[in-house]
């Protein structure tokens, strides 16, 4: 009995083991970050690798916890991605005050998702949620001395408390009507009262809210700012992903009764988030606000799947967070390379990169290319799944109009790719360096855009395990 | 010991490997070394080519006596549907058997003839680099065992042409003849994917030997038709569209005499030996649809191919630049092997065009890049393509002479030459089925002796040669090398008993050697090489004067039949203004006024927003309550 504790709950130990550890370290003894920052790399390497061994399926604590072939799929990716941010932004962590706090919070936030991805009931599910998000503020607030950085904290928070209490609310509304918290239960109960349909409109903010969808995505684009590269990356990588599969879980499993409902809402909610996330991305100079623009369209493509109601949708968009880990991650990386060497976070520092730096500037054309979508690069392959899967409901007229929008974004990744490989630099680059960590992530990052499109039984896998 | 599957693998993987690592490293490694590393790498490929291509046939390709297709290898790629899905995988039967040898023997040939003429070039690295990269489109492209997987290295190949007839990326001209390659084997492309898409629609498959199966067994069951006539009919009609835009069919052949803006090496081994066979290659692959499903669409192939061998052959009659007469002769002979498919029947004796096809593919590649590789050393000692600038060359460059003058009997048709076994059995197979082809084709083998003798004896023959280039002799032994080779190729290729091992339906053909028959073809060529004999010894005419002495006709045929002149009117003067103009004025005035408008509204949006994003987060919830109300009301319309 308790030895199926431990391993059910593998993954989430993995990660209070890591966080344990840090603190003892850092109550222990000071070691300077050059030291410390590889074996934490090489830790969250080996939480990675431990996720290949021992995975199975179950109910722990009264069906509170659930466990299964997916959702070990689901952290697996989530592992792969805390990962590369680990090695990724090397540059900013060696000059990081507060190292081991900084890693303490994002793995306490990852715990928090891991929980939520294995929630059985409602309360699991808000409180993971709120660990998912608290630690969150705290990390975008770490660049003690930026005023931006505080106020992005700040902004995070307080947004993120307004949409809890309206999540709150969803869920004792839900509470009242059925007298149940627990997901296999909510569905059979659920009789379409006004009450009900309210709760579920409530539910769906908070969803809309974490993943930035269109009109309660305000917050996203002042946060993203404000936060070190590291934290924006990790919102709008993992944290996307995360809130993803678990609106898939609430959408799917809970509130399957109310699907003629939630499909006209999924509709319009996607056709504002693409269209205002594309006409504000185009305007973009600073390249985080651009890539908080465009991160709120590639999720309005997230919810045209969603509306294909199918095994298929589940498994285009698990395979679409993959590939969004590498694409998104890579540009963030380069990025953030650039920006601390340059000081200039717009995109004309991106100017004649090519000239000097040819690997950072390959490995940000090859992001760029998969945020568009362009074959061979594996972009095309998720956003091809992602739409198939939502035509197999949507109307032809609604696909036309998203593939219209996938042009539209053609325009400002692809002017990103003009900056760096056409235009001459403002006053010339000179050769970037990059610390050997970093340039391993973004080495492993091309190669996962590059390959993953390739190896069609990575889709296969995880079309096996839905 | 590798296992078949392993080597057949590394076919492909070989020259991929070698154009990865020349590509990346172009600026690190010193040219004579990428050089020396890439043509080391093609002679792996090589022998392992020629070692699957003699095993298949000579050990595991028969079953019964007669040759199967055989897939070594197979990766499932993309399952899109049930039936149908695209993959990657390897057909091994005697057609991609036998482009395996001449892809890869004619691509060594070139790669260590470029290692001594290319040797001044600074890019040297780059030029491997495509090299290697069109070898490996080409292997992928005759090893594919699908048409979707035929058609993504069919492209690659087009890529790869249009990069290396850009090499000489500074010169306008070789600019120019790029683009316009890739530009109208694109257009002619764009047919054949529409072809393939119906194809696989009507097939229910992409993968080869269950087309082929699907429509031999059951040809009536087509569903579909557009104005009368069946889908199949459409969609195979396409598909010849893409193989005539690379072959340089008639009416799609204006590129390839451009093309030769190219290095000489490459005109040798992808506008002569390989790249523009593609299109018999495709109508081959395909030959049991064709022949049984639409055997009225394959005579008029037949007649397409006939025409583009007579017109290419009376153009090359007046040109005077070297490489251009052997670009048109080229064309003329991709003519015959399409004329030669279009006579023929699928199954025994009614095959011998099939073969004959595939003969002529064969020996022609041995004779033409002989000649191509002749005309570049030549070019290397006169430094010019123009035929005035030569002459008397035969005491200055022996070797180079000899090899020329076999090639020129090669494909004149002279006998015991290669070109003369191959021609004649086309011949015979046009004379079986359709007499009007027929003799067309055996007034173009005439034509084909005159075009070449009257080439052959104002390079070599008459004035001595005045401008000396002592500076250099012939050319070292890595130009000399491969004119030897292939020189003895084309004497020798002749005597092979091709039909026992190609066929159109993979049992051994025996074909019969017809001496009465084959008196009046080699009479004709003959009476051609004499004409020329007589035009330039007795009367030492020179071109100009014999286009004014023929008048009208001849200057026609000089200004190529006006062909391009066509295409710039349709383009320039209708295209232009009757679509180009009104889409450009749509784009400028709807389309970018749209998009403008689109934009100025979000910069006033924005600039609205501007007001909340600068930090009143009471704002974000307020909007963010009326987003809720918002999808309070949607859920309330849509509730019940």
């Amino acid at each position: 009995m308790s030895l199926e504790y431990l391993i059910l709950l593998k993954a989430e130990l993995q990660i209070c083991l890591l966080i344990f550890f840090l603190l003892l370290l850092k109550i222990t003894r000071t070691i300077p970050n050059e030291k410390l920052l590889p074996l934490i790399q090489l830790l969250l390497l080996a939480n990675f690798v431990g996720g290949f061994f021992y995975n199975q399926s179950g109910d722990l604590f009264d069906g509170m916890f659930v466990s299964n072939t997916l959702i070990h799929l689901q952290k697996h990716i989530l592992n792969l991605a805390v990962y590369f941010i680990s090695l990724l932004f090397s540059g900013w962590f060696r000059r990081c005050l507060h190292l081991t706090e900084f890693f303490v919070l994002m793995l306490s936030a990852l715990l928090g998702m891991y929980f939520l991805l294995s929630s059985g009931n409602l309360l699991i599910f808000y409180l993971s949620l709120e660990l998912a998000t608290i630690p969150i503020a705290a990390m975008a607030n770490f660049e003690l001395t930026r005023k931006r950085s505080a106020e992005a904290a700040m902004k995070l928070i307080s947004s993120a408390a307004f949409s809890s209490g309206i999540l709150l609310f969803g869920i004792s509304l839900i509470y009242g009507t059925t007298g149940s918290i627990r997901f296999p239960e909510i569905p059979l109960l659920l009789d379409g009262s006004a009450l009900q349909v309210m709760a579920f409109v409530f539910l769906v903010t908070a969803f809309a809210f974490k993943l930035s969808i269109v009109p309660f995505h305000l917050w996203t684009a002042d946060v993203y700012e404000g936060s070190p590269a590291a934290v924006t990356a990790f919102l709008s990588v993992v944290s996307k992903g995360v809130i993803a599969f678990a609106f898939l879980t609430i959408l799917y499993k809970v509130f399957q009764p109310f699907n003629g409902i939630w499909y006209p809402i999924l509709l319009l909610l996607s056709i504002l988030t693409i269209v205002a996330g594309n006409l504000f991305a185009l305007r973009q100079q600073n390249m985080k606000r651009f890539l908080a623009f465009s991160s709120i369209a590639q999720v309005g493509f997230i919810l045209v799947a969603m509306m294909g109601k199918s095994p298929e949708s589940i498994t285009a968009i698990t395979y679409f967070v993959l590939i969004y880990v590498f694409s998104n991650l890579a540009a963030f990386g380069v990025m953030e390379i650039v920006a601390q060497h340059t000081g200039n976070e717009n995109r004309n520092a991106l100017k004649g990169l090519y000239k000097t730096n040819p690997l950072l500037s390959w490995v940000l054309a090859l992001a760029m290319f998969s945020l568009a979508g362009i074959p061979p690069t594996a972009g095309f392959f998720g956003k091809l799944f992602l739409i198939t899967a939502g035509a197999s409901t949507a109307s032809y007229g609604f696909i036309i109009f998203v593939a219209l929008n996938l042009v539209v974004s053609l325009y400002y990744y692809l002017l990103v790719v003009k900056n760096i490989f056409m235009d001459d630099a403002i006053e010339p680059l000179e050769k970037i360096p990059i610390f050997g960590s970093a340039k391993l992530g973004l080495v492993l990052c091309a190669a996962g855009i590059l390959l993953v499109g390739i190896f069609s039984w990575i889709y296969d896998y995880i079309a096996a395990q839905v | 010991m590798m296992t078949l599957q392993q080597m057949i693998l590394l076919i492909p993987g070989i020259p991929l490997f070698a154009f990865l690592m020349l590509g990346l490293f172009s600026k690190k490694i010193p040219g004579n070394y990428a050089a020396t590393a890439g043509t080391i790498l093609m002679g792996v490929t090589t022998v392992l080519s020629c070692f699957v291509a003699f095993g298949y046939f000579t050990a595991f390709g028969k079953i019964d006596g007669i040759y199967q297709p055989m897939i070594p290898f197979l990766y499932h790629w993309l399952p899109l549907t049930d039936l149908l899905e695209i993959n990657m995988g390897i057909l091994l039967d005697p057609i991609s058997a036998l482009m395996l040898f001449v892809v890869s023997f004619i691509s060594l040939m070139v790669h260590i003839y470029s290692m001594a003429y290319m040797k001044d070039e600074s890019r040297i690295a780059v030029y491997y680099a495509f090299l290697s990269l069109f070898t490996f489109a080409m292997l992928g492209l005759v090893m594919a065992s699908n048409i979707f997987q035929l058609y993504i290295f069919w492209e690659l190949v087009g890529l790869s042409s249009f990069l290396l007839i850009g090499f000489y990326y500074q010169k306008p001209a070789a600019v120019r003849a790029a683009k316009k390659a890739f530009i109208v084997t694109r257009f002619a492309d764009l047919g054949m994917l529409i072809g393939i898409l119906i194809i696989s629609y009507e097939g229910k498959s992409l993968d080869f030997i269950s087309l082929i199966d699907h429509f031999t067994n059951s040809p009536q069951q087509i569903s579909g038709t557009f104005l009368g006539i069946a889908s199949l009919q459409w969609a195979l009609a396409l598909i010849f569209i893409g193989g005539a835009g690379k072959s340089a069919l008639f009416p799609l052949h204006i590129w390839l005499p451009d093309a030769m803006e190219g290095p000489t090496p490459v005109s040798a081994l992808i506008h002569a030996a390989t790249m523009v066979v593609a299109g018999v290659f495709l109508i081959a692959r395909l030959f049991p649809v064709y022949a049984i499903a639409a055997p009225v669409l394959l005579e008029g192939i037949g007649y397409v191919g006939a025409l583009t061998a007579l017109f290419a052959a009376i153009i090359a009659c007046t040109q005077t630049d070297i490489k251009r007469i052997l670009a048109y002769s080229t064309m003329s002979q991709i003519g015959y092997m399409i004329l030669a498919l279009g006579v023929a029947g699928y199954g025994a004796e009614s095959g011998l065009g099939f073969t004959a096809s595939l003969f002529h593919l064969f020996t022609h590649a041995l004779f033409k890049a002989l000649l191509f590789l002749c005309a570049g050393a030549i070019i290397h000692y006169v430094h010019s393509n123009e035929m005035r600038d030569m002459g008397g060359l035969k005491k200055l460059m022996p070797i180079t002479h000899l090899c020329f003058l076999i090639g020129c009997l090669a494909i004149a048709g002279i006998p015991p030459f290669a070109g003369f076994f191959s021609k004649e059995e086309m011949l015979f197979a046009a004379y079986q089925h359709n007499r009007i082809i027929y003799f067309v084709s055996l007034f173009t083998a005439g034509l084909t002796a005159f075009y070449m003798f009257r080439l052959y004896f104002s390079i070599f023959w008459n004035k001595p040669f005045q401008q000396h280039h002592s500076h250099h002799g012939e050319g070292g032994p890595a130009m000399m090398l491969p004119l030897i080779v292939l020189g003895i190729g084309s004497v020798s290729a002749g005597f092979i008993p091709f039909g026992k091992w190609v066929s159109s339906d993979g049992r051994p053909l025996i074909s019969h050697f017809h001496l009465s028959f084959s008196i009046l073809p080699v009479l004709l060529s003959l009476a051609g090489i004499a004409i020329a004999a007589f035009y330039f010894f007795k009367k030492k005419e020179t071109v100009e004067t014999t286009v004014n002495a023929m008048g009208g006709l001849f200057r026609v045929a000089k200004g190529k039949f006006y062909i391009d002149e066509i295409y710039q009117f349709v383009t320039k003067k209708i295209i232009f203004n009757f679509i180009a103009k009104p889409a450009a004025w749509i784009d400028k005035n709807l389309i970018d006024g749209l998009v403008n408008a689109m934009g100025n509204s979000t910069v006033s949006l924005s600039n609205h927003i501007k007001g909340i994003q600068s930090g009143k987060i009471q704002m974000y919830a307020g909007i963010f309550l009326i987003g809720v109300i918002g999808l309070a009301i949607l859920a309330i319309y849509y509730w019940n």
